[in-house]
């Protein structure tokens, strides 16, 4: 058993264990962060297939991002967790049912397969030997070109979220003082300013 | 024993059905299912990556980094609307949502 193998199994196993934290922890903080130590392992799992950018756009991009997201909405919503998990017993055995069925489908179906050899002469883009074009500089040959319609709607499905989100999520709530940069630029020495005589041992 | 692609899949497989397995039993709490979700992508993302390094093919790559886009924006939008339906309803317990319908 090589080095990749002890990586392998290492990676895997502590991404599956922390899935099933995701779903079974009492506090959905906990989720999240067992959520961020899965994808964590996943990038390693990534990196021994060679698939380096993928690896670290997954740290940056789930870690970074989409994690952070969670947690913050996690925190932000002020909500009572106990109360939610009231219906977890009775609903168990049935959703182990299924993903018990379906986990021994699919481990059944995709176990025992595999490739045959002469397969990897089909490839579209064959992946380059790493010591003459590095993973990034190879994807990017892909997708820029090839791809690059689906790179333009991937930035504009980005732009629509972005946007949907900031529309849903804006309010303007009553009684609150804002800046109001028109009524500032309006403003005239006449409305701002008013000039008062003093008699002498008076005061305003 | 050589790691091949069978262990990969039988890895995504796995991730895969903790996936689903969440949604069924937090049927109360969409944040959880929301995570899940993203497991299961996770999931799909593990098979990608994998067949393009056994097959040598590097759309597999490209179509992973896409469910990644996908993925990060529907993360996004998800959380958006919890957030708006916590600020209308006080809760985000999913029997409650068919209330926004009509």
């Amino acid at each position: 058993m090589g080095l990749q193998a002890l990586f392998f199994y290492m990676f895997a196993f502590v991404a599956v264990a922390s899935a099933f934290m995701v779903i079974a922890a009492r506090n959905p903080v906990y989720s999240v962060l067992f959520l961020i130590v899965t994808f964590f392992n996943a990038a390693g799992l990534f990196l021994l297939t060679g698939a380096e950018f993928l690896a670290m756009i997954l740290l940056v991009v789930y870690v970074g991002a989409v994690a952070v997201l969670f947690l913050f909405v996690v925190m932000m919503l002020d909500i009572d967790f106990a109360a939610l998990r009231s219906g977890l017993i009775e609903h168990a055995p049935v959703g182990a049912l299924v993903g018990l069925v379906l986990a021994a489908e699919l481990i059944i179906v995709v176990g025992g397969s595999t490739l045959a050899p002469e397969i990897a002469s089909n490839a579209a883009h064959p992946i380059p030997p790493i010591a003459e074009r590095t993973n990034t500089a190879a994807l990017g040959d892909v997708l820029y070109t090839d791809y690059v319609y689906f790179f333009q709607i991937a930035g504009l499905v980005l732009l629509v979220a972005m946007i949907g989100a900031i529309v849903l999520t804006l309010r303007h709530r009553e009684g609150i003082k804002r800046q109001d940069i028109s009524a500032q630029v309006a403003r005239t020495p006449a409305t701002a300013v008013e000039v008062v005589k003093v008699k002498p041992g008076q005061g305003l | 024993m050589e790691i091949g692609i069978s262990h990969y899949l039988t890895v995504s497989a796995i991730l895969f059905t903790l996936g689903v397995f969440g949604i069924f039993i937090n049927r109360k709490n969409v944040i959880v299912i929301l995570m899940s979700i993203e497991l299961i992508l996770l999931a799909v993302n593990i098979n990608m990556v994998a067949f393009s390094a056994f097959l040598n093919d590097i759309v597999g790559q490209v179509f992973a980094l896409f469910i990644l886009t996908v993925a990060a924006a529907e993360a996004a939008i998800g959380l958006a609307i919890l957030v708006v339906f916590y600020r209308n309803r006080g809760s985000i317990a999913v029997e409650d949502v068919n209330v926004m319908k009509g």
